[in-house]
């Protein structure tokens, strides 16, 4: 689906780069703990997180990820913003919970990103 | 052959510049157009690498060097060094304060990334001395 309607789900505002509005997304990815982020995220995976400092947009940006979204309308520290205006990050904010955000996405149709399977050992991912 | 090269400090503690090293690797990586997925594997690398080195040393630097087949990251830090390397390594161990974990590090998940990210992949560390990481990845 494209951003346009993943803002329209989550009833979003947009941050910054509105005008990538029509690009597609195929996969989400939830979490506040980065390096779980760098772990799972692959292609054409967006992430909604919490983590409201300029870190969230670092990942995205070390990811090469379509687009963020910051959920629980805790609004992202200014840096954060300034930073995904520079790199031209599509860059969202939800007033609804990780949980809602989530459930909202994925009956509309979102995709998991396939995470490699759970061998029964080490991790304790919190997404 | 080209080869491109280069040396970047990394200072202890300050988390509103950890990422500035990594960002400008992955800008260097764009501008000779290096694959996507390879520029992926070596940006979570370093971007791990970096943090911790803000994290959890007294600071260090990163080398990077890149030619047609391979980009290898170099990451030496001065100390104070990893007691027990098989614990870091594995996924979810963790010595992170609350303070770095509200900063949405700390999942225990960084040396095991790398070392999954990276074609090969080498640590060594001396408590007193200081940590030494290499990772090389095939383009
Ligand atoms: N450069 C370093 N210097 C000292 N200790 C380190 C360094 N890198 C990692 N460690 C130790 O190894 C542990 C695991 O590292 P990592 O897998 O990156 O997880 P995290 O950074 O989330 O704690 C850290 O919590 C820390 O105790
Ligand atoms: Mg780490």
């Amino acid at each position: 689906m494209t951003i346009r309607e993943i803002a329209g789900i989550l009833d979003a505002k947009w941050l910054c780069c509105e005008e990538e509005a029509d690009r597609e997304v195929r996969y989400a990815f939830a979490s506040d703990m980065m390096s779980d982020v760098l772990a799972h995220v692959g292609e054409d995976t967006m992430i909604l997180t919490g983590l409201i400092n300029s870190q969230s947009v670092r990942t995205a940006e070390m990811l090469d990820v379509p687009c963020l979204i910051f959920v629980r309308g805790k609004i992202p520290h200014k840096d954060a913003i300034q930073r995904a205006e520079m790199i031209g990050l599509p860059t969202l904010l939800t007033g609804c919970s990780m949980f809602e955000s989530c459930g909202r996405l994925y009956a509309a149709g979102m995709g998991a990103f396939k995470l490699e399977e759970y061998n029964g050992e080490g991790g304790n991912d919190d997404d | 052959m080209m080869t491109i090269k280069e040396t970047f400090p990394v200072t202890a503690g300050d988390m509103t510049c950890a990422g500035d090293v990594s960002a400008r690797i992955k800008r260097q990586m764009k501008q000779v157009g290096v694959p996507a997925a390879v520029m992926r594997r070596v940006s979570v690398g370093t971007y791990e690498a970096e943090i911790n080195l803000v994290i959890h040393s007294l600071g260090g630097q990163i080398d990077y060097e890149m030619t047609e087949e391979k980009i290898t990251i170099r990451v030496v830090d001065n100390g104070p060094g990893i007691p027990d390397l098989k614990k870091a390594m594995t996924e979810g161990w963790s010595t992170a304060s609350n303070e770095v974990r509200n900063m949405g590090f700390g999942a225990g998940m960084g040396l095991p990334n790398m070392k999954r990210n990276a074609d090969e992949f080498q640590i060594e560390s001396t408590v007193g001395v200081g940590t030494d990481i290499t990772m090389v990845f095939n383009i």
